[in-house]
């Protein structure tokens, strides 16, 4: 009984959360007319009038209704006017329903704006991020972890200590330091500043710090020197941290917003989210042409998700977990 | 015998050192110095002091902005984690589909905000969206959403038929404040923010139920069957050992909603407007703000970074203030 309840709610709560989501796809599939004219419910489902004149059938719309008869706009096969006004018998027109699926929204939506480019963009941003966050982070965390120096926990904890600052504080002062070293509106604003990150450093730490000292020990007695070390005994050994701050990296710098539409300013730049929201703007009265272009843009991450949603769902997680 | 000074450990952290140092320390302190200048993309004008702290003061816009901020906090962290807790009780207390649920929820935590703020401004739609749809079929008047700059206390009022704008004209008469200043503290968040509130709650809602759902799982099961024992019933049980035990989870989920919720800005700058922050200003947040004050005609990069700093000052006191708490209410 207890269960049903937890079920019901469960179930009545999931709903209204995957609702966009749904309403999202099957808006994108539909016309832009049948948006217009005020079908926006769940089914992609076509109202049109149909005339038939000496065994053809003709589309056509109704626009004002005079007694017995109506008059109508007669269109041909491709939806051009071929006559007007013209006065029929209102009995002589059907209505007509038709289940259609227009996926040629996602070609149109694809093409008109250079989303193959925005893609391009955020990909090569979002590898290039991660890939740089793991090395910078291996390689810092690796000398937090296990090395001792002079000044190593006032170091690590004023990386810290600059985590808790939020972004909106230091993006003005980047964007003139950035200003200042010509880096706006190219590749180097959107990559360099975040191939390194602190919470990549703090996560790898805390794994390194697990790895127990009598391995080391065996490894130094081997004759592995430090950097053979790392990446022989103790990056294989924290496979699955790597992998969560990957995932953490890549999500992070493929929905990031405000920084591109700050720092890049030429089309060309565009990652996808700031050319999605310039789409946006473009395309505001084409909500079909939106539904199937936010679709896209967030089809990839959703098969990610999809695929590796128990390692993300741990990841975050641990997020949350002090230690 | 003395050991020759080893530069190893040193050369580890150097490039992560080099990025931290020169993209958020030096960044971090060059905001303190661009807020005293008259700082413009054309680079620094003369020091001015705190004349940019004195203007924010005089700053209708920034007090606007503030309480838009204000209103989205106080809405948005209490629903959210009352929702994300009960939510990951249920989600604790099932076996079968568990994972799909979960997943379920977390969806919109992985999607981007833009894609989604475009979903949602459409679903707000006056026109062609589905809120309106839905209302319209279970017999309610179809609503302004986004494009209502009247506060949901007056609308709410309004529709049980009182005259809230004439109790504000008489209130306002009464002690001497102005009346747009005491609507807009009496009259609550106007719709088009409540529709922002909505959205903001429901991206964040699957990370919060994921934290909770661990610190749920850490509570020990001896502790419950103890309560059975001793005949407590499920609600019982919840009060007296699940929300004490949960409760370092709540200040981290108390704490992350707050900041994260202070530095809105992707709904505000997709779903509102045009011009973004409308309607009339309703909708204004500090991160719209600032971003509009330092990138938008005037280019005031100084004031820009004032504004952050206030809201930094902001953040990092109620960031003490909950561990100060936190370590007085911690079992």
């Amino acid at each position: 009984m207890r269960r049903s309840i937890s079920y019901i709610i469960l179930s009545v709560c999931g709903l209204l959360m995957v609702i966009p989501f749904i309403w999202m796809l099957t808006t994108s599939v539909k016309s832009q007319l049948e948006v217009n004219k005020g079908n926006v419910g769940f089914l992609p489902i076509e109202h049109y009038s149909t005339y038939e004149e000496d065994g053809t059938i003709y589309r056509i719309t109704p626009v004002k209704e005079d007694g017995d008869s109506t008059y109508i706009h007669i269109f041909d096969e491709n939806m051009y006017l071929i006559r007007s006004y013209e006065k029929v018998s209102t009995s002589d027109i059907v209505e007509n329903k038709e289940f259609k699926l227009h996926f040629e929204n996602y070609k149109e939506a694809f093409t008109k704006v250079p989303f193959k480019r925005y893609f391009f963009n955020t990909l090569f941003v979002s590898f290039s991020v991660v890939f740089g966050v793991l090395i910078t982070g291996s390689l810092a965390a690796y000398a937090f972890a296990t090395m001792r120096f002079k000044g190593r926990d006032f170091i690590f904890y004023l990386f810290i200590s600059m985590m808790m600052v939020p972004q909106p504080v230091y993006l003005i002062p980047s964007y003139v330091l950035l200003n200042h070293m010509g880096w706006i509106d190219t590749y180097n604003a959107l990559i360099i500043p975040w191939i390194a990150n602190i919470f990549t450093i703090f996560l790898l730490r805390q794994q390194f710090k697990t790895i127990p000292d009598e391995l080391f020990d065996a490894a130094r007695i081997d004759g592995c020197g430090r950097f053979r070390t790392l990446w022989t005994l103790v990056l294989p050994l924290s496979k699955s941290v790597i992998v969560t701050a990957a995932i953490f990296g890549f999500i992070g710098s493929w929905n990031s917003f405000m920084w591109p539409l700050i720092m890049t300013d030429s089309p060309g730049l565009r990652v996808l989210q700031v050319g999605l929201s310039y789409f946006s703007q473009e395309a505001s009265a084409q909500t079909s042409l939106l539904m199937a272009a936010s679709t896209f843009s967030i089809l990839p991450l959703v098969i990610l998700f999809l695929f590796a949603q128990k390692q993300i769902i741990a990841s975050f997680a641990s997020s949350g977990l002090k230690g | 015998m003395k050991k020759k000074f080893d530069f190893g450990p040193y050369l580890y952290i150097l490039p992560a050192a080099i990025i931290i140092i020169v993209f958020r320390l030096i960044p971090i302190i060059l905001s303190f110095i661009v807020s005293f200048y008259d700082w413009t993309i054309t680079g620094p004008g003369k020091f001015i002091g705190f004349e940019n702290y004195i203007t924010m003061y005089h700053d209708g816009e920034f007090w606007q902005s503030m309480l838009n901020t204000f209103y989205l906090v106080i809405f948005v962290v209490p629903i959210s984690l009352v929702l994300s807790l009960v939510f990951a009780n249920f989600l604790n207390g099932i076996e079968k589909l568990k994972s799909l649920f979960r997943s379920i929820y977390f969806i919109p935590t992985v999607t981007s905000m833009v894609a989604i703020s475009i979903v949602w401004k459409i679903i707000f739609n006056q026109q062609t969206g589905l809120a309106n749809f839905f209302l319209t079929k279970i017999g309610f008047d179809p609503m302004g959403w986004l494009a209502e700059s009247r506060g949901v206390t007056d609308l709410f009022l309004s529709s049980l038929g009182m005259n809230f704008s004439g109790f504000i004209q008489n209130l306002s008469g009464g002690i001497g404040m102005s009346y747009n200043t005491l609507y807009l503290l009496l009259g609550g968040p106007s719709l088009a923010l409540f529709c922002i509130i909505i959205v903001t709650i429901w991206k964040g809602l699957g990370y919060n139920t994921i934290i909770y759902l661990a610190g749920l799982q850490n509570i020990p099961k001896v502790y419950y069957e103890a309560a059975d024992i001793d005949g407590a019933g499920k609600v019982r049980q919840f009060f007296k050992i699940t929300w004490h035990l949960i409760s370092p989870t709540t200040f981290y989920v108390l704490m992350m909603t707050t900041i994260v919720t202070f530095q809105v800005f992707s709904q505000i700058y997709l779903m509102t407007g045009p011009p973004v922050g409308g309607p009339l200003g309703t909708t204004k947040v500090i991160v719209y703000f600032l971003f509009d004050k330092g990138f938008g005609e005037s280019n005031n990069l100084s004031y820009a970074s004032a504004i952050a700093l206030i809201l930094f000052g902001i953040i990092l006191t109620l960031t003490l203030f909950q561990k100060r708490l936190e370590k007085k209410v911690h079992y």
